[in-house]
């Protein structure tokens, strides 16, 4: 789904001594299959963001336009739930809104919303459980037995089993485990490639948000800081420090490469592995010119 | 965004009856509330009625925040003037229509209770609007204090206040989030048939619960590996101050009360 913010601008609590402007003068727009990365800190404005993106929130000013449904002030769509079954949504700690007996009924709670019918559901269930890599004995098991990370990987299947063309994502690895994060990561983008999704992935590590984007968004105090590639937004050391973000570690290292060898090697979102080849092709190229 | 709502309506000032003692404000408002119903003519309420407004003057409250704390309650005010307008049946008929006959007596006794109705409500809002919720929490643990020699748990019950306090905006946030997850996952709360509203509460509570007790759990974990036993020898961040500022209050209030008994008697 392409998404389209033009001018969009919100303000929590209109015209009430507690008036707070939220995001002011958003404009960007990613076409339908972008993997979106989100940066920025607490209080720029992502949370505001991503409600706006399924109709939790209408923008005060501005618009947003979502595939073909069209939110501003006065407009809305005539049926909320329609965006919201093409809109999934991972919220931070998903695993709080777990309420059912059984897990099943837990991850087929969304689809059963939507109005899909029963024999969908349950294969919307068994495929759901199997891509966030629970057991299927786990099923009839009730959410609150489970450890943190299982249930995290439950309230993220109850949202895949919507089949959501669109998939919100924010901080979806906060609190787990080294390993648990790049699993997970890898399962989010895994999806993404396979059913053709367009993601819009919030965080504050950037060192996952070059791994997996395509295209950053920074924000900070509800404005637009910075946007375009991550290979071209995180080289900006000294723009990103204004704002307190870091640079990824690859790219730090880069320059501290460079400083002790007075030779460059740029940056173009490449793996250790890759790194390491080129590093191996620069130190022989070295050895040459001696 | 409710979380910026103000639990009791505190209204943060420096004023002088915000830095009066908790104790001094509950106190002279407890010992109010007896006095409105010794006031029998007009001079007594005109009394009681320029305390009130000296203190809340002295508040520096706005006065839409005390029109809003009373917005509740003014029904009852009229409903109790009405009430006492149709039924008592004292002095000469003022008026006549039909069935409905009002009285003189009637007039004054309406106004009068109706006025005190007023005094009340007044004079308890301004409690909470000039003094936050721990330091009324303070207050009532000292206040009650004689009460531990016949075991009765003070502290504990003051304890649970101030946590049961502390935690609505911890609320209040949680069902906002929970709600707002629920309905990216489809849920209606707002429209629907009533059954079906009813039931898309379920998962709202639910989850609500579960992480109410979860933080309940971890606070008294915190709270033991913290050393907390209980009541005893513990010693207080905000010790509680009597100052000069409280004994004048208690002046005005007793001149207030002699007021009131000499206007009382003046018949």
């Amino acid at each position: 789904m392409d998404i389209t913010f033009t001018d969009v601008g919100y303000i929590y609590q209109m015209n009430s001594p507690f008036e707070h402007t939220a995001l002011q003068a958003l404009s960007f727009h990613v076409p339908a299959g972008t993997f979106l990365g989100v940066v920025g800190h607490t209080g720029s404005g992502k949370s505001t963001m991503i409600q706006l993106l399924n109709g939790l929130l209408r923008p005060t000013s501005g618009e947003v336009q979502i595939g073909d449904f069209h939110l501003s002030k006065t407009e809305k769509p005539e049926d909320f739930r329609a965006l919201r079954s093409q809109v999934g949504v991972v919220f931070q700690y998903p695993e709080h809104q777990l309420f059912a007996e059984t897990v099943a009924k837990d991850i087929a709670f969304g689809p059963e919303n939507f109005g899909v019918d029963k024999v969908e559901i349950e294969r919307r269930v068994e495929r759901a459980t199997a891509a966030v890599g629970l057991s299927p004995e786990l099923l009839e098991r009730s959410p609150f037995e489970l450890s943190g990370g299982q249930m995290r990987r439950v309230a993220i299947a109850g949202v895949l089993a919507t089949k959501p063309k669109l998939l919100v994502l924010d901080e979806p690895t906060a609190g787990l485990d080294p390993r648990g994060q790049q699993e997970m990561m890898d399962m989010f983008y895994q999806l993404h490639q396979e059913e053709g999704l367009t993601t819009v992935f919030v965080t504050h590590n950037m060192d996952d948000a070059v791994k997996y984007a395509d295209h950053l968004l920074i924000l900070n105090d509800g404005q637009k800081y910075m946007e375009g590639k991550p290979e071209e937004v995180l080289i900006e050391k000294d723009k990103l420090a204004q704002v307190q973000l870091d640079v990824p570690e690859m790219v730090d290292f880069l320059d501290a490469f460079e400083q002790t060898f007075k030779t460059s090697i740029p940056f173009h979102k490449q793996s250790a592995h890759e790194l390491a080849k080129e590093i191996k092709a620069v130190v022989k190229g070295v050895g040459q010119d001696e | 965004m409710n979380n910026l709502m103000i639990i009791g309506q505190y209204v943060p000032s420096n004023s002088i009856i915000h830095r009066l003692d908790p104790r001094t404000k509950m106190v002279i408002i407890f010992l109010f509330i007896f006095s409105v119903f010794l006031a029998n003519n007009l001079w007594s309420y005109v009394t009681l009625v320029a305390f009130a407004f000296l203190s809340i003057g002295l508040s520096r409250v706005p006065t839409r925040f005390i029109v809003k704390g009373l917005t509740p309650v003014w029904f009852l005010i009229v409903f109790t003037f009405i009430l006492h307008l149709i039924v008592t049946k004292e002095g000469t008929v003022l008026f006549e229509w039909k069935f409905i006959e009002i009285y003189s007596g009637a007039l004054v006794q309406g106004v009068k209770i109706s006025m005190r109705f007023f005094l009340l409500i007044l004079v308890t809002s301004l409690l909470t609007l000039t003094t936050t919720p721990i330091e009324i929490t303070d207050a009532i643990e000292y206040l009650l204090a004689p009460l531990k020699k016949v075991r009765f748990p003070v502290h504990e019950l003051a304890l649970m206040m101030s946590i049961s306090l502390r935690f609505i905006p911890t609320l209040m946030q949680e069902t906002d989030k929970i709600s707002k997850a629920q309905a990216a996952r489809g849920v209606d709360f707002k429209t629907g048939k009533l059954t079906d509203r009813v039931k898309a509460i379920v998962p709202l509570l639910v989850p609500l619960f579960v992480s109410a007790f979860k933080r309940a759990e971890e606070l008294a974990m915190a709270m033991e590996a913290r050393g907390y036993r209980g009541d005893e020898g513990r010693s207080k961040l905000r010790a509680l101050q009597v100052s000069m500022r409280d004994y004048v209050a208690y002046t005005i209030f007793i001149i207030m009360v002699v007021l009131l008994f000499v206007t009382r008697s003046y018949t």
